[in-house]
Parts: structure tokens; C-alpha cells; sequence
């Protein structure tokens, strides 16, 4: 399972990319494996203020729906609408292409509560 | 339990889920590329959790009559026929293929979570001079669907397969043991289901993947059959209502007596308030089972499966919804997860290319 280090995470499977105050949402490679393919994104518009924790998107692979929740607060300031008609560019590059949705952050502290990649790691469950 | 194949469905890295008391293989690959591979190529799946009855004797032909919708009398030897048992209020205890061996002797291939239940019911059922067996734990079931089946089980064999019609079968020798090969199946492709001997199950296997075939698991096969409109049991099809609303007059014979024929009479003659009918989502979000369908904001029905249909491009459902909304263009919504999603009724199946009733020599 590839868990890059430079990321932050959340125990709902969120990773979180922070520069220049604006944080880049994405889900991990783990959720992306645990989905399999996905068929269908829901995204949050544009200028949404947002509270951490709050739902704000919608992944779906055949078998499975799953929420996306805000990993900070702030505003939207872009959606990934690539991911909206290829929902598979999560699968192949979850951390890339693949990113959701983009937040500009009301308290970059809020940074400091999320996971780092050891932590994230640490509560996967063991592999199959 | 485990099927014979379970081994095997791990070694190839498959997702095990618990399906009707069995863990079974619900992907190997991927859904969407299993599902792929059985519409355009060919797939195997393992079906060996499912049951195989045998019934006969000198009034086999009697009693099945009496216990299955469909016409056996008429079923001719190497041909099988799909139909529903029914309690004695019409609802669905399972729906099953009866396949003819000879004058007296039959076989009924059911679902596995209902097995137990049905070989009771059956058996209560059975003349004196008729026998039961249940082959279900000494026989091993493949179903290799998809356009070029027949090339790979060819090849698997090192054999030439009869040239069989649509819901026709043949016994014949595969590797050296005594097989029953079915021109049938669940995924609107033509193909094959295969019964031979449990102890073999691995090495059947392994011929039918070296031989081009790609492991295809649960999730593809829901995929496959919900496409072409086929029902699941426990999802379409239950003990709460009769197969009317959602095979209308299809596989029931009403003109012969059998258990639960009054229900059924009363439901093609008085009409139901539901029918199962297909419905289009206006998105790629689906529904799913247990979602509500609703017609200008009142309740207007129920769905039973719901998935993105990877064939389609779009996300597909069916429910049973009110008589008077089952006309193709009727819009509806479903409640999902708090999503009101907007959706059409459209007629069954929602794929109309399958190959499953091509001619008999195949595709390849």
C-alpha cells in the first residue's frame, strides 16, 4: 500500500497536501483499493465554505458508496471535474491525478490534528 | 463453507466475501474487467456453491409437474427449462432449471442459499416411487460464459464440443470424466455451465484459465445478469410475492395444476400493484436494494438491485414500482443515501446486444 510521507491523513482515509495555505483532498490508496473501480464522483462546488469533518463528496465503485469528508476548514477554491468523467483516474493515481477537491484553509493549524504517513499506517488493518 | 475452488480463488488474489452462507470470490481483477472479459472474450466463474437435485423414477415426471411452474412433460431429454417453486400461498421458494436425462430421470439446479430449504420441500412433496438425491456436495459447477467459450473450453479439453442449441445439454467426456454440459447461463453471453466430478474441480479449473479464460467473480456476475434483467433470488424474487410481477406470464404454465397455481391465476387475473420494471438513473451515481422509489414526492415503489452497468455507461436499477408508472418513460426518483436521484423507466433488458442465443456452432 503506498503511502507517500510527505502527506497528511485521516483516519477516514483522506490524504491532505498543504501549500501556500490551500490544502489539495484526495483519498488513499488504500480507500481507492478497498472501492475498487470506481464508476461515479460527486464533488462540492466551488466557493462551499466548509467545517472539517463535514461530508463533501461522493465516491462510488460497483459494489460500494463511500463519503468523502472535509479533512479541513475553509472554502473550495477548485474541483478536480477530470475525476467527475474518469472516476478511474482515482484508482491509477490516487495522489495525483486523482486528486478531489482543493481547500482554502481558515486555520492552518488544523493541519497539526491530522495524521502523519506512520500514524496512517499504523491504523490500516493488516493486509489479507 | 468453502467450494473445492477456494484454494485456488486465493492463490489468484481474490476478494473473499461471505455470499448465502459460502465465502466466495467477489473479484480477482476487477469488476469492471471480469465484466468486460465475459461480454466480449470469455470468463469462468466458480458455481459450485449452487445445488444439483436429482429426481427420478416412474412418476418423477408427476410430481415435478406438480411442484415446478414450468411444463416438464414437454421438456425433451437434453433440454432444460427455467421456472419457479412455490409454496402453496405462490411465493417464491426458488428459482430453478429442470434438465431431462431420459423418460424418468431429472435433475433441478438451485440456488445455494436455498438449497436446504428446497431439498426439503421436495422431497415432502415426492411420490413414494420417486427418488431424491442431493449431488450437490459431489458435484462441481463452472460456468465459462462469453462470445468465445466455446474455442476455450475446446482447448482446455483438447476436445470438439457438440454443436448444442440455447437451454439444450449434452453428457459427455471432458479429461476423462463423465460431464453434463449446458448450453445456459447468467450473463446474457453465450457459454456454458459445466457439472463433473467435485474431485476434479482444480484441475478443470486450471485448464479453463491456461486455456484463455479469465477468472470472473460475484461482483462481475451481478453486473452481467442485472444488464440482461435477470433476477436474484432474495433480491427479485422472495416467498413475500409471486413471480408474476416480475416474470408476468413467462415461465408459468398455468393451464397444468401446480402448488401455488391459485395465487398466481389470481395475480394474472386481478393484476398486481407493483411490477418489477427497469429503471435508467439520469447519473452514473447508482441506486441500490432497499432504496425508495418515489412519483411526485408519494411512494411509488422499491429497488431490488441497482449497480453502474459497465456495458450501459449508465447506472441501471430494477423495482418494483406502482402498475400505473411501468410504461418506459415514466419518470421517477429513488431516495439514495440521502441523494434524491432523478430516473426513467425503461423496458428489460437494459443490454440487448448479448450473444447468449446465438446459433449453435458460437461465435469464434
Amino acid at each position: 500500500m503506498n503511502v507517500p510521507r510527505e502527506l497528511r491523513y485521516t483516519s477516514t482515509h483522506e490524504w491532505v497536501r498543504v501549500r501556500a495555505g490551500v490544502a489539495t483532498v484526495g483519498i488513499t490508496d488504500y480507500a481507492q483499493a478497498q472501492l475498487s473501480d470506481l464508476t461515479f464522483v460527486e464533488l462540492p462546488d466551488k466557493n462551499d465554505e466548509v467545517n472539517a469533518s463535514d461530508e463533501l463528496a461522493v465516491v462510488e465503485s460497483v459494489k460500494a458508496a463511500s463519503d468523502v469528508y472535509a479533512p479541513v476548514s475553509g472554502t473550495i477554491v477548485e474541483a478536480n471535474e477530470r475525476v467527475v468523467e474518469q472516476p478511474d483516474l482515482i484508482n491509477t493515481d490516487p495522489y495525483g491525478e486523482g486528486w478531489l477537491f482543493k481547500i482554502r484553509m481558515s486555520d492552518t493549524g488544523e493541519v497539526q490534528d491530522l495524521m502523519d504517513a506512520d500514524q496512517y499506517e499504523e491504523q490500516l488493518p493488516e493486509e489479507e | 463453507m468453502r467450494t473445492p475452488l477456494h484454494d485456488e480463488h486465493v492463490r489468484l488474489g481474490a476478494r473473499i466475501v461471505p455470499f448465502a452462507g459460502w465465502d466466495m470470490p467477489v473479484q480477482y481483477a476487477g469488476i469492471l474487467a471480469e465484466h468486460e472479459a465475459t461480454r466480449t472474450g470469455c470468463a469462468v466463474f466458480d458455481t459450485c456453491h449452487m445445488g444439483e437435485f436429482e429426481v427420478s423414477g416412474p412418476t418423477a415426471e408427476a410430481d415435478l409437474e406438480r411442484l415446478l411452474t414450468q411444463r416438464v412433460g414437454t421438456i425433451r431429454e437434453g433440454q432444460c427449462r427455467y421456472g419457479y417453486l412455490l409454496r402453496d400461498d405462490g411465493g417464491v421458494l426458488d428459482d430453478l432449471t429442470c434438465y431431462r436425462f431420459g423418460p424418468d430421470r431429472f435433475w433441478l439446479i438451485v440456488n445455494a442459499g436455498t438449497r436446504p430449504g428446497d431439498a426439503d420441500w421436495v422431497r415432502a412433496h415426492l411420490s413414494p416411487a420417486t427418488t431424491f438425491r442431493d449431488l450437490s456436495d459431489a458435484t462441481a459447477k463452472l460456468d465459462v460464459q462469453g462470445p468465445v467459450s466455446r474455442a476455450v473450453v475446446e482447448r482446455a479439453f483438447e476436445t470438439r464440443l457438440p454443436d448444442l442449441g440455447y437451454f439444450r445439454f449434452a453428457t459427455l467426456p471432458l479429461a476423462g470424466e463423465s460431464c453434463v454440459v449446458s448450453r445456459t447461463g447468467y450473463t446474457g453471453e453465450w457459454g456454458y455451465e459445466i457439472y463433473f466430478p467435485a474431485v476434479r474441480a482444480t484441475d478443470f479449473w486450471r485448464r479453463l484459465l491456461e486455456s484463455g479464460a479469465a477468472p470472473a467473480g460475484l461482483g462481475a456476475r451481478d453486473t452481467l445478469r442485472l444488464e440482461v434483467g435477470y433476477p436474484l433470488y432474495g433480491h427479485e424474487l422472495g416467498t413475500d410475492r409471486t413471480p408474476v410481477p416480475a416474470a408476468r406470464g413467462a415461465f408459468i404454465d398455468v393451464t397444468k395444476r401446480f402448488i401455488g397455481w391459485a395465487a398466481v391465476v389470481r395475480d394474472i387475473e386481478e393484476s398486481c400493484p407493483r411490477y418489477l420494471a427497469g429503471l435508467r438513473l439520469d447519473s452514473r451515481r447508482a441506486a441500490r436494494a432497499g432504496d425508495a422509489v418515489k412519483a411526485d414526492g408519494a411512494d411509488a415503489g422499491v429497488v431490488t438491485s441497482g449497480s453502474y452497468a459497465p456495458s450501459v455507461g449508465a447506472a441501471v436499477a430494477m423495482a418494483y414500482i406502482d402498475a400505473k408508472l411501468t410504461r418506459p418513460g415514466a419518470r421517477v426518483t429513488v431516495e439514495s443515501r440521502g441523494a434524491s436521484l432523478g430516473a426513467e423507466v425503461v423496458s428489460l433488458p437494459f443490454w440487448t446486444q448479448g450473444t447468449a442465443r446465438g446459433a449453435p456452432a458460437g461465435a469464434s
